[in-house]
């Protein structure tokens, strides 16, 4: 939406950060009579950590109890499951079986199982080794038991942000986009938050701007935490592995080496992942020859066949952590400011339990909260998971309407007319990485080889001569 | 729908098949091809040498998929592009994952979700470059990376151009044929890159390209990584995907490394079969070719699928693959023929490849014994020898290998058990190119022997 003139509206919150939490949080506002505007400096919504994780839906089982995390993660979960249903979003309930390698990982079930009790977790049950065996027959050699618990799912973390948007926008909420905060001046009266595109002036402003927080929460004279990025790379693996597990493998945690974790997607490939390492740069999410190296190592010791399997992608993320361990999360009546930051590696399980918490903390300190008389509706977005029906295979569909029956791009099978919905949709993409995350195309095992030309060229038509070149 | 023959794929091989099936009076022939024109690779490839072996002229690739597409026509196959084949519909006794006796297949096109019943199918999905990701090659994800089929389908189908430093991951035949599609389209091509300690495409390429465009070949060099513009939104930041910096090359031996200022990389070879419905099937897969495993009538291990041309022998030229396809039209054809005669007889419509040859008695029909390739030999094509059926010869009545290593005169070897079964004469082996080895072996394989080995000692 091409904006003209400086902003001249004063909005009631205006959220910088449109990542899984900001738009998560523009949502449950959008539920108020309020004006809102979210802000990212990106053109785009959830390109930040929020496009690049290991996307599980957990449970908080493993939380430390007592945290909020612990609180915001068991209350997201539950609200992210009934609003994925609602707003087809891509979720899988494969259960994860957290695998003892060795006695002392297998001593350590019993305080984990304990540890999740006490985080409200009750479904956790233990597995012997042969029961373990018969559930995943094809794990590496030497397993010992498992912990099981059945409620931790995989979610398409690219659809969350983009529905959650398309909600918040629906009720009319403004999307500035490729708008960077650079400053906020709060003298009486309204904030002024300084962009790149000019003043945009809010009553109050929730900072969830993810590695960029706590340079935001210096504009509001806070000082209580400094992002320390620490980058996590994974492996997807063809699709052709995804018949080797049912459900997540995750590591047993120990206090000095974070194991990585083989999980199934929503997609129909298998992640392998994530490492962790500090890194000084914030925008630094290139992989490297020995993260890759040695997650291919644990790869191969978990599930053997992997190694057999082509890689169709590697990327990595980037956690906000900061030198805290829990969510760094805060309002300031005063200043009419709210910080949700710190969110390091279970920001898209909780997002709609730190969006209730942020909310409920702006009522509390003075933000008037007035249900619309019509709630927004959930939107329902174009369904992009492996599991459910997709167009290509939907006869009345085609029959309908043809483009469905148009595949471009082969290995992930999305047609033409999903690339054209998706242009004409309320969020369209702005580039090709965009469309990606909307529809799939793109991201199969060719990379290109076979359809990068053709859907270059629908994106470009669809788009309209507006865009020009 | 109802056909004789499915064949899966539209490029020389499938083409080439349904016209032989037509001539050989195979039925209904159906060919499916997912893109929107048939023919396969060539469609997009626009420079000469195509159509050597098997049409006996040289000519650019969209020509010679024009000329395939209407032979096939003019044979009277029906041929359907835009016509995606998604998979198999499995019968009751497909629990196992193979096809039932009835093959069922499912298509998608702008006509709608279908499901077509073939009495023989035949896989001719080609092959793809492996891309960066595969090759494991680390970085930032900048745009500008990509190989060679995406590079020819926007240079030639959608007349992009490509301005700025270009550089090319390989340096066999195809990677040659990246770099005249790249100075087509306006890049300015630094250099090709190999990690080999040579080139492996013939030297009148090499020299073309060092005379008409001054490209050098570095060899044992290596990509070690890729990296974005650091300027502006981008290295993976908020904003959108950054641009291409340039890739840091490193010198194989000395480990010496250095960066090198492009816009572009394409990463080129470095094959793949496409075997998707192949693996969908569950047939067996060859381990060194990683296509469906086939015997010497291009029949894999499932009754009445068969698999010829790049997908059974990633990658050899257009021709060969045609060739692949015409005597897999002739195996399907007598299949088809011994299967009509047994109807008359009794029940089970599905030909199979054994048919004709246990109708003779001999050794067991079914038995199939693995041809390998033994390091430093890569793969070897086809790869099943059937006993019952030992009189069939290959494709051009030879295998077609492939080496990891250079080799000046090297006499292959063919043992079953540790028994010699022949020695070649002295070849050359270089990578990705194709090394030949006869086929008069075959009658000495002991049919209740154990798996053919050939070596390159
Ligand atoms: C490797 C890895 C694996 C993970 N796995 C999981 C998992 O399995 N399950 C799970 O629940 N969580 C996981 N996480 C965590 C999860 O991804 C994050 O907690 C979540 O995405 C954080 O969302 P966010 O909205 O806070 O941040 P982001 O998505 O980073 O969004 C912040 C946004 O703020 C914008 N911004 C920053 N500064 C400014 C500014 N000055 N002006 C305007 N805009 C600005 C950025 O452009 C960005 O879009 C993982 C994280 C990583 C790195
Ligand atoms: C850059 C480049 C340059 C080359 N230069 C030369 C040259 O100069 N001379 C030469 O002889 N050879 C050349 N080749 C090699 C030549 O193109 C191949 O050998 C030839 O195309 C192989 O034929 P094929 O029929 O096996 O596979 P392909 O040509 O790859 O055809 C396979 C077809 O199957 C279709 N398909 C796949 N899956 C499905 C499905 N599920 N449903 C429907 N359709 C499907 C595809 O759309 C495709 O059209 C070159 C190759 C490349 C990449």
């Amino acid at each position: 939406m091409p904006r003209t003139g400086p902003e001249t509206v004063i909005y009631d919150v205006a959220v910088i950060g449109a990542g899984v939490v900001g738009t998560a949080i523009a949502r449950t506002l959008a539920r108020y009579e309020l004006g809102c505007a979210l802000i990212d400096a990106s053109p785009d919504v959830g390109t930040g950590t929020s496009k690049a994780n290991t996307a599980i839906l957990h449970t908080g089982f493993d939380a430390k109890p007592g945290s909020l995390e612990s609180r915001l993660l068991a209350r997201g979960s539950v609200l992210l499951r009934d609003y994925a249903a609602a707003a087809g979003i891509p979720v899988e309930r494969t259960g994860a079986l957290l695998v003892a390698w060795t006695a002392g990982q297998l001593a350590a079930l019993p305080g984990i199982a304990q540890n999740a009790r006490k985080n409200g977790y009750l479904a956790v049950r233990e597995l012997g080794a042969a029961a373990l065996y018969e559930r995943e027959p094809r794990l590496g050699p030497g397993a010992l038991g498992a912990l099981e618990i059945p409620d931790e799912s995989v979610i398409c973390p690219w659809t969350t942000p983009l529905a959650f948007a398309a909600e918040a926008a629906g009720a009319g909420a403004r999307l500035l986009l490729d708008t960077k905060v650079t400053g906020a001046e709060h003298a009486d009266g309204p904030c002024v938050l300084a962009t790149t595109r000019g003043p945009v002036r809010s009553r109050w402003v929730v900072n969830a701007a993810g590695l960029g927080s706590d340079v935001v929460d210096r504009m509001f004279g806070g000082d209580g935490f400094t992002i320390r990025p620490r980058r996590g790379e994974l492996i997807v693996f063809d699709k052709f592995a995804r018949r080797l597990l049912r459900s997540i493998l995750l590591p047993v945690p120990a206090a000095r080496t974070k194991g990585v974790l083989v999980a199934p997607t929503v997609y129909g490939n298998v992640l392998l992942g994530p490492t962790a390492e500090d890194v000084g740069d914030r925008g630094d999410v290139a992989t490297t020859a020995a993260g890759l190296g040695s997650l291919l190592g644990a790869g191969r010791r978990i599930l053997p066949e992997l190694a057999a399997e082509e890689v169709t992608a590697t990327y990595a993320g980037l956690r906000a952590a900061t030198e805290h361990s829990d969510y760094q999360i805060h309002v300031d009546a005063g200043r009419r400011y709210a910080c949700a930051a710190g969110i390091r590696s279970t920001g898209l399980s909780a997002s709609l339990g730190i969006a209730e918490h942020v909310v409920c903390g702006l009522a509390e300190a003075g933000l008037p909260l007035r249900p619309r008389a019509v709630p927004p509706a959930i939107p329902v977005m174009p369904y992009i998971g492996e599991a459910g029906p997709r167009p290509y295979r939907d006869a009345e569909r085609i029959a309908a309407d043809p483009a469905y029956g148009e595949i471009a791009c082969h290995c992930e099978r999305v047609t033409r007319g999903e690339i054209r919905d998706a242009l004409a949709g309320p969020l369209p993409p702005t580039d090709l990485d965009g469309l990606r995350r909307r529809t799939r195309a793109l991201n199969g095992r060719c990379q290109g080889f076979y359809c990068a030309a053709t859907v270059s060229r629908l994106f470009a038509e669809f788009r309209g001569p507006r865009h020009g070149g | 729908m109802e056909v004789d023959v499915l064949v899966v794929g539209a490029g020389p091989a499938g083409l080439s098949a349904a016209a032989e099936l037509r001539r050989l009076g195979a039925g209904r022939v159906l060919v499916a091809d997912r893109e929107a024109a048939p023919g396969g690779v060539p469609r997009h490839s626009w420079h000469t040498g195509y159509g050597l072996r098997d049409l006996r002229r040289i000519m650019t690739g969209p020509a010679y998929a024009r000329a395939l597409a209407a032979a096939a026509a003019a044979a009277g196959a029906r041929i359907r592009p835009g016509t995606t084949v998604t998979g198999w519909e499995l019968g009751e006794s497909g629990a196992g994952g193979a096809p039932g006796p009835r093959l069922a297949l499912t298509m998608t096109s702008a006509c709608g979700a279908e499901t077509v019943h073939a009495a023989a199918v035949l896989l001719a999905t080609g092959c793809r470059e492996r891309p960066r990701a595969a090759r494991l090659v680390p970085g930032d994800r900048p745009a500008g990376v990509m190989t060679t089929g995406e590079l020819q389908q926007r240079v030639y189908l959608n007349g992009e151009r490509l301005a700025g430093r270009a550089l090319v991951v390989g340096a066999e035949h195809v990677s040659f044929s990246a770099m005249t599609t790249l100075a087509h389209a306006g890049a300015d091509v630094v250099a090709l890159v190999t990690s080999s300690a040579r080139q492996q495409s013939y030297a009148a390429f090499r020299l073309a390209a060092a005379a008409r465009w001054r490209v050098p070949v570095w060899t044992s060099t290596a990509v070690r990584r890729i990296d974005a513009r650091a300027d502006g939104a981008g290295r993976g930041g908020p904003g959108a995907r950054a641009r291409l910096a340039g890739v840091q090359v490193a010198d194989c031996r000395t480990g010496a490394a250095r960066f090198v200022q492009c816009d572009w990389v394409v990463f080129t070879g470095d094959w793949i079969p496409d075997h998707e419905l192949a693996r969908a099937a569950g047939l067996d897969i060859d381990p060194g070719t990683r296509g469906p495993a086939i015997d010497a009538a291009l029949a894999t291990s499932a009754p009445g699928v068969f698999a010829a041309g790049n997908l059974v022998h990633a990658a050899e030229t257009a021709d060969v693959a045609a060739l692949s396809g015409r005597h897999a039209a002739r195996s399907i054809a007598a299949a088809l023929r011994a299967a009509r005669r047994s109807a008359g007889a009794g029940e089970g419509a599905v030909p199979d490849a054994d048919a004709s040859a246990a109708a003779g008695g001999g050794p067991e029909p079914g038995v199939r014994i693995p041809v390998r390739a033994e390091p430093p030999l890569l793969w070897i094509s086809p790869n099943v020898i059937r006993p019952a059926a030992r009189e069939t010869l290959p494709p051009r009545g030879r295998f077609v290998l492939r080496a990891g290593e250079f080799r000046r005169l090297a006499r292959l070897e063919v043992r079953q058990d540790g028994r010699l079964l022949a020695r070649s004469r002295p070849v050359r082996l270089i990578p990705a190119r194709p090394v030949h080895l006869g086929a008069g072996w075959l009658p000495r394989v002991d049919p209740s022997g154990g798996p053919v080995s050939v070596f390159a000692p």
